[in-house]
């Protein structure tokens, strides 16, 4: 039943992704060049509308599902890993004009070069998990 | 009703749509992200047992491959019964930009420059899987991509979020200003 559920949400993610427009790889080349305000707009609103319902669900103790109170699994402190992979993954953003989400509905879109990209995407996932070990956190 | 929603959205009810994604995410008790499915990909086709980093319980991410699952049908439907009456309606200056790359910004409806990225173009196929590489390489080496860190992270007033982001941009300025003009413009 919960599985449905997260289904549900999927489908309602892709069409925002597509509606919002974040899944172009214009909208996004336009952002990086400065040349529109939708993305940040889009990008903004998400952020601040999603953490008012955060902090509402928190200072009203609404509780999940399962009836746990609202926390947050805090990633540790690594500052060369969020800025070097970060700026990894940037230049893919800024290469393909996608990022992970929109992969998958570009695909449903039927842009079917994207079946390449995620696959390539999970070489790349497998390589990081390779060589972790050797790169800077 | 159905013309209603297929009109482009404003930016601010876009993001708002994005919210109600978290807080249906948060109430049914997960966090909000995407790239670790790239990982656990990588786990289903057994690099568990070579890394330790895919030693996944894939049990537990389930939901996350059916939310996926999810995205592909949402990006379907959208496309074919919720299109936009016109392309994406980039900005003047983008458009005038990209027209001296020779690349036309209502291709593939403004969502792809389907004249570079496709199967019968081997330089736009190369260009995918770089792209796609590096996407997979940085999500995870950053521990998050757009949904895990921009939104939800920030949203949960994360610093390490914070950092991850301006990281996106560095990386995203540096291939659209420095390398994308070497690549195809």
């Amino acid at each position: 039943m919960r599985l449905a559920a997260f289904f549900l949400v999927g489908i309602f993610f892709g069409i925002v992704a597509t509606k919002s427009e974040v899944i172009s790889w214009f909208r996004i080349h336009e952002m990086f060049r400065f040349e529109s305000f939708h993305m940040y707009g889009v990008i903004g609103s998400a952020v601040v509308s999603s953490a008012i319902v955060l902090a509402l669900m928190k200072s009203f103790n609404i509780k999940t599902l399962d009836g746990k109170a609202v926390s947050y699994k805090v990633k540790p402190m690594q500052v060369r890993r969020f800025l070097i992979g970060g700026s990894i993954f940037g230049l893919g953003w800024g290469l393909i004009g996608a990022c992970p989400g929109p992969m998958f509905t570009m695909l449903g879109h039927g842009f079917l070069i994207f079946i390449v990209v995620i696959f390539s995407a999970i070489v790349g996932a497998f390589a990081y998990g390779a060589l972790r070990d050797r790169l800077p956190h | 009703m159905i013309e209603f929603i297929s009109q482009p959205w404003h930016w601010a009810v876009a993001g708002v749509a994005f919210a109600v994604v978290v807080f249906l995410m948060t109430w049914l008790g997960r966090m909000f992200g995407i790239s670790s499915i790239y990982r656990n990909f990588c786990a289903m086709a057994g690099a568990g047992k070579k890394y330790a980093y895919f030693d996944v319980n894939l049990k537990d991410e389930r939901w996350r491959l059916v939310f996926v699952l999810g995205i592909i049908v949402g990006g379907y439907l959208a496309a074919h019964y919720l299109a936009s009456p016109g392309p994406v309606d980039i900005s003047p200056k983008t458009v005038a930009h990209l027209h001296e790359w020779n690349i036309d910004a209502t291709e593939g409806d403004g969502f792809l420059p389907v004249s570079l990225f496709n199967y019968s173009n081997w330089y736009g196929v190369l260009l995918a899987i770089i792209g796609g590489f590096l996407v997979g390489f940085g999500t995870r080496y950053a521990d998050g991509c757009t949904s895990g860190h921009a939104i939800t992270g920030l949203s949960h007033l994360q610093v390490q979020s914070l950092i991850a982001v301006i990281g996106f941009f560095i990386g995203g300025l540096i291939m659209t200003w420095l390398i994308l003009p070497l690549l195809i413009g």
